[in-house]
């Protein structure tokens, strides 16, 4: 397996507040990556240094062992015109979904395709549909967004993201907006996509998830990396005082098995 | 009260309030083009934070905002071309002074227009890939436009009846030519009643128009 993304000593700060305090991590070819903590940890922060959504306060980023930017005596920097063409092999979808309101959901997913890889019209609807089919909502292509259930949105942003034909997929918390019973139909794109290849980095609080899709998990904690490890081990037999603190919040109004 | 209403001079002379409304047209396409166009870029420059940028516009904007467009006319017309030796005539003063108050009145409205479109938009735009120009023109105007349409149409209208104040340069807008039907037949009331009857029917099908097109607009809404 092929080593897709390097994070090296990310650090991150806003002002005087660090919030990433020196991250490593690594991503396969094909991993599913999930990234826990509790509220303010920085998981949003990390996701969004990846694809340079936020300047990096220090540390570098590569990306198929290539890093990112260029760097000039120990200084990187970083051209605004290559971190747009790096993002469009980024996916990110978000908590809060962000489709176009203007645009239809066909229109949602062929935008990117049209104004930034230069597709022709033909080309785009096609590649459209076919994630649209992917995510089950060939059906809604027609629709605007705002006639559209949350789960039917995120799914409409996952297709949009897809359509780009990224590398990797970043998910932030995206089934964290939604009613509980709508909760159910994201989760089952997003393990299809990583039973079907795709490398993807996802933040989320649903435990199962992580237990079933996941390769690995990390558990982020005060800006580092405070544990981590396959889904069965870390999840079942937590190491760090943390972790188990965190799950056991969790865990607290489950049903017992 | 009796008024001996003498409306038949005003027929008679059709043609100078013809003349007149021309004028006044001619007036306002050339204010509300500029104005709207350049306030779009000053409102645009406004929500940029860059302060090489952001600085100008906001002193553009305060300056224009807070002058009475009379007293521009006047002032591009009488003072601008003792200053600068370059000489204005009646329709360039009044086109300067009404265009530069239109820019930064509605500079001012696409700036709140933009500020109010989720920041989640200009991050779902970055993530794709696009450029800050290309979400700002795909993604960020259309919607903002469209919010501020009603705004926008309130503006243009002020804009159209501004026009009138071109008459303090003697332009031969709409209300100088009234002016000059007044002083020959000593009919005030007529004819200004006059004017007053002409803009109405100018300007409320063309505000029905605008209605119109925001219900198209919001086709997405529904
Ligand atoms: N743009 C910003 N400016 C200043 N502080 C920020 C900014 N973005 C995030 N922060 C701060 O950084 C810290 C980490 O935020 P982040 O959103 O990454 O946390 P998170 O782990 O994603 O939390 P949550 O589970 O609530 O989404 C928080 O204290 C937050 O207030
Ligand atoms: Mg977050």
């Amino acid at each position: 397996m092929s080593e897709l993304i390097r994070v090296e000593n990310l650090h991150k700060s806003f002002g005087t507040l660090e919030v990433l305090k020196g991250i490593d991590l690594h991503v396969n070819s094909g991993e599913t990556l999930v990234l826990l903590g509790s509220s303010g940890s920085g998981k949003s922060t990390l996701l969004r240094c990846i694809n340079f959504m936020e300047t990096l306060t220090s540390g570098r980023i590569l990306l198929n062992g290539d890093a990112i930017g260029s760097e000039t005596r120990g200084k990187i920097t970083y051209k605004e015109s290559d971190l747009c063409k790096l993002r469009t092999r980024i996916g990110m979808v978000f908590q809060h979904f962000n489709l176009f309101p203007h645009m239809t959901v066909l229109q949602n997913v062929m935008e990117g395709q049209l104004t930034v890889l230069g597709r022709d019209k033909a080309e785009a609807a096609e590649k459209s549909m076919i994630q649209l089919t992917r995510v089950g909502l060939a059906d809604k292509a027609a629709e605007f967004p705002s006639r559209l259930s949350g789960g039917q949105k995120q799914r409409v942003a996952i297709a949009r993201a897809l359509a780009m034909d990224p590398d990797v997929m970043l998910f932030d918390e995206v089934t964290s907006a939604l009613d509980p019973e709508l909760v159910g139909e994201v989760l089952k794109t997003m393990r299809q996509l990583a039973e079907e290849g795709m490398t993807m980095i996802c933040v989320t609080h649903e435990l199962g998830f992580a237990y079933h899709v996941a390769n690995r998990v990390l558990f982020l904690n005060e800006g580092t990396i405070h544990e981590e490890g396959d889904p069965q081990s870390v999840l079942r037999n937590p190491q760090t005082k943390r972790m188990k603190e965190f799950l056991e919040g969790h865990a607290l109004f489950k049903l017992p098995e | 009260m009796d008024h001996n209403w003498d409306f038949a001079t005003i027929f008679t002379n059709w043609r100078v309030y013809w003349v007149g409304l021309q004028a006044t047209l001619l007036m306002f396409g050339v204010t509300v083009t500029l104005g709207m166009l350049g306030g779009l870029l000053i409102g645009i420059l406004r929500y940029i934070k860059h302060p090489a940028a952001a600085w100008p516009a906001r002193a553009f904007v305060e300056v224009f905002r807070n002058t009475p467009v009379l007293v521009q006319i006047i002032w591009f017309y009488y003072a601008f071309p003792i200053l600068t030796g370059v000489e204005t005539s009646p329709f360039l003063a009044a086109v300067l002074g009404i265009s530069l108050n239109t820019m930064a009145f509605s500079a001012e409205i696409y700036r709140a227009g933009i500020q109010s479109i989720d920041k989640g938009q200009w991050e779902a735009g970055k993530a794709i890939g696009m450029s800050f120009t290309q979400t700002l023109r795909r993604i960020i105007l259309p919607v903002a436009l469209k919010r501020v349409l009603p705004a926008l149409t309130n503006r243009g209208i002020e804009v159209f009846k501004m026009s009138t104040l071109a008459s303090i340069v003697a332009y031969n807008e709409t209300l100088s030519q009234a002016k000059l039907i007044a002083e020959l037949n000593y009919n005030p009331i007529e004819s200004y009643t006059a004017v007053a009857i002409i803009f109405f029917v100018v300007l409320y099908p063309v505000v029905q128009g605008t209605y119109a097109l925001e219900r198209v607009l919001n086709r997405s809404d529904r």
